[in-house]
């Protein structure tokens, strides 16, 4: 059953055309991610499906037309974790959580009881008991990250687009972070679509892949279909081997432009 | 779709966060005790010396169905009622209003340097109030004095030329372009206000004795008019509590959460605007409370709005309360103007506050 669909959206900011004509179809409870070299659109387009900016196109959300809900209606579906998430300092964890429940809270009301509940919820499934009392600035790397999205289900989306969300982070917690979405995919059958940079934890990761460059989708499907030299070659304008290990994995390294000459060129 | 099933698998140890109810009424109840003590204090102490337990018995002779005989002179009931008492509620109104709208624009601009004169107000005023004296203009509307009437006026129009100067700045309305407006409107009305003083410096000292504040009142006018604007201020900034918290994680973040940031941004801009220009408009440009105060509470460990916002209020009404009560008994039977002691008493005062804060982590 597809979740989200793309048709033919375009995105533009100011005169400049960011994202043209993207089509993509997105199964429910499946986890796409979007790579591309920088300024190729791809938190732009992540913003418009949390219209943040608006585009033109199609996307349906289910079997709703996105343009068609209304505010509260589209964040009780669609949540977004931010590249840079402002973490107002003072607050603590549960507090901070709670505030997902906004969409489901009247515009003077205060959370009831199931918002309490569901926020303990996640508090439990992303292992944040012992953290709820914290202020956030007292929060490591990792920590952070875990609250956001903690914050993001804390909206109970069925989509839940995610824009670096382990950029800032060390190789350790990055995995656990990419693991634990993972785990939360599967767990709440969430449909998923990411932006990275980081190619290799793309593939390790996410279902599909959606190549973008200079705002056209020009590559989608598995990562063994998108992840190939001569794709990444024409689009990242830098040459990268591709390796395939005996598992299935696949790893994407940078090949120096001079790797031949025994030290690099004097400049 | 509209819960997530996940939510459901994780019922087996169900977690249920306490009400946050109980941690709330006990800081409220705290405020509420800090203001009454201070404002008791206030009642009992003057130039006059009034036994505080003929006052007390006073206080009680006038609760409805005790048949009890006040043991005040008539002189001694007309200086509480109509002097102390107005002058206390005066203070109360002023400094809980100043700290209550500090408290909302250090949330809503996500800048704790905010505070209520933010936007031009206190520039608008001074023009207005200028004005008002140098011309020695004589007119009432609706009971209220050409000097509240202008004061409050030029803090409207400041606040409503800075908002379009914002708007007119960036396309994206951020609150960023707002404050710049305000920045650029101050310093227009200021240079404007400097000039007419400097035209006419006979009437300076009546301008800086506004300037400076003051609470002094006889009878209820100030109050009856002020109080209508307060309660409306009051009640739309208390309701928008939550919202303001979410307003702290950036315009961004409050959309994608379904909140229509820039609109609670101009709602909590308007209630602000009234509830200073009115406070401003009886009692002068008193600094300090109004972006002090909403630290203090923070440092007390106080961190949602809806209990910064109330905790604000209190203790901003208890300080000013108490600071005219040493405006008006340091160099007695003289007075100090108000404004000069928020700040000689607040600033090392908050400093301190800062410091213990800080070592103690």
């Amino acid at each position: 059953m597809t979740h989200v669909l793309l048709e033919r959206v375009s995105v533009a900011r100011g005169d400049r055309m960011v994202v043209s004509d993207v089509s993509l179809e997105i199964p429910t409870g499946e986890w796409v991610c979007l790579i591309g070299p920088n300024g190729a659109g791809k938190t732009t387009l992540l913003h418009a499906l949390a219209a943040l900016i608006p585009h033109t196109g199609r996307v349906m959300l289910g079997d709703r037309e996105l343009s068609r809900l209304g505010r509260r209606a589209r964040a009780q579906q669609i949540a977004l974790v931010q590249q840079d998430s402002q973490l107002p300092s003072g607050m603590r964890v549960a507090d901070y959580v709670m505030l997902g429940r906004t969409p489901y809270i009247n515009y003077f009301g205060r959370e009831g009881r199931e918002d309490r509940r569901v926020v303990a919820g996640v508090i439990d499934q992303l292992d944040l008991r012992g953290l709820t009392d914290r202020p956030l600035a007292h929060l490591s790397g990792g920590e952070r990250q875990r609250v956001v999205v903690a914050r993001a289900l804390a909206q109970s989306p069925s989509l839940l687009l995610l824009d670096e969300p382990t950029t800032a982070l060390d190789l350790g917690r990055q995995l656990q972070v990419l693991e634990l979405i993972r785990e939360l995919q599967h767990a709440c059958d969430l449909t998923i679509l990411s932006a990275t940079h980081d190619l290799t934890l793309a593939a390790a990761y996410a279902d599909h892949l959606a190549l973008i460059s200079c705002g056209l989708l020009v590559a989608s499907g598995t990562p063994h279909e998108v992840l190939t030299t001569a794709t990444l070659g024409e689009h990242y304008g830098v040459s990268l081997r591709v390796i395939h290990d005996d598992d299935g994995s696949l790893a994407v390294i940078p090949v120096r432009p001079h790797a031949r000459d025994a030290k690099p060129p004097a400049r | 779709m509209t819960t997530a099933p996940a939510l459901d698998v994780v019922a087996s140890e169900p977690m249920v966060l306490p009400r946050a109810h109980r941690r709330d009424a006990l800081w409220l109840g705290l405020g509420v005790v800090v203001l009454v003590i201070s404002m008791l204090a206030g009642l009992f102490v003057g130039a006059v010396d009034i036994p505080p337990q003929d006052l007390l018995g006073d206080l009680v002779s006038r609760i409805p169905l005790v048949s009890m005989h006040s043991p005040l002179s008539n002189v001694d009931r007309a200086i509480v009622w109509q002097l102390r008492l107005p002058r206390v509620v005066l203070a109360a109104l002023v400094g809980g209003m100043l700290a209550l709208c500090g408290a909302a624009y250090q949330g809503i601009f996500r800048n704790p340097l905010a505070d209520p004169y933010l936007l031009g107000v206190a520039a608008g005023a001074g023009l207005g109030a200028t004005i008002a004296i140098v011309f020695a203009i004589d007119i009432t509307l609706v009971g209220v004095q050409a000097l509240p009437l202008f004061a409050f006026v030029g803090a409207v129009v400041a606040v409503g030329l800075a908002y379009m100067v914002g708007r007119s700045i960036g396309a994206g309305r951020s609150s960023t372009t707002l404050v710049l407006g305000g920045v650029a409107v101050a310093a227009f009305l200021t240079a404007m206000q400097t000039f007419i003083q400097q035209r006419h410096t006979e009437q300076l000292q009546l301008v800086y004795n506004w300037i400076l504040g003051s609470v002094a009142t006889a009878g209820w006018g100030q109050v009856t008019t002020m109080l209508p604007y307060a309660i409306v201020a009051l009640v739309v900034i208390l309701l928008h509590g939550r919202l303001l918290d979410v307003m702290g994680l950036g315009d961004d973040a409050a959309r994608t959460l379904g909140v229509r940031a820039n609109q609670v941004r101009l709602v909590i801009i308007g209630a602000v605007t009234i509830g200073t220009a009115a406070a401003v408009a009886v009692s002068g440009l008193i600094g300090f409370v109004g972006i002090i105060i909403p630290h203090v509470v923070r440092l007390l460990g106080v961190r949602t709005h809806r209990i910064l916002l109330p905790m604000s209020m209190l203790l901003g009404a208890s300080f000013l309360v108490l600071c005219d009560l040493v405006a008006r008994t340091v160099v007695s039977p003289s007075e100090l103007p108000i404004g000069v002691v928020t700040a000689v008493i607040g600033a090392p005062c908050f400093a301190l506050v800062l410091r213990t804060s800080r070592v103690h982590g």
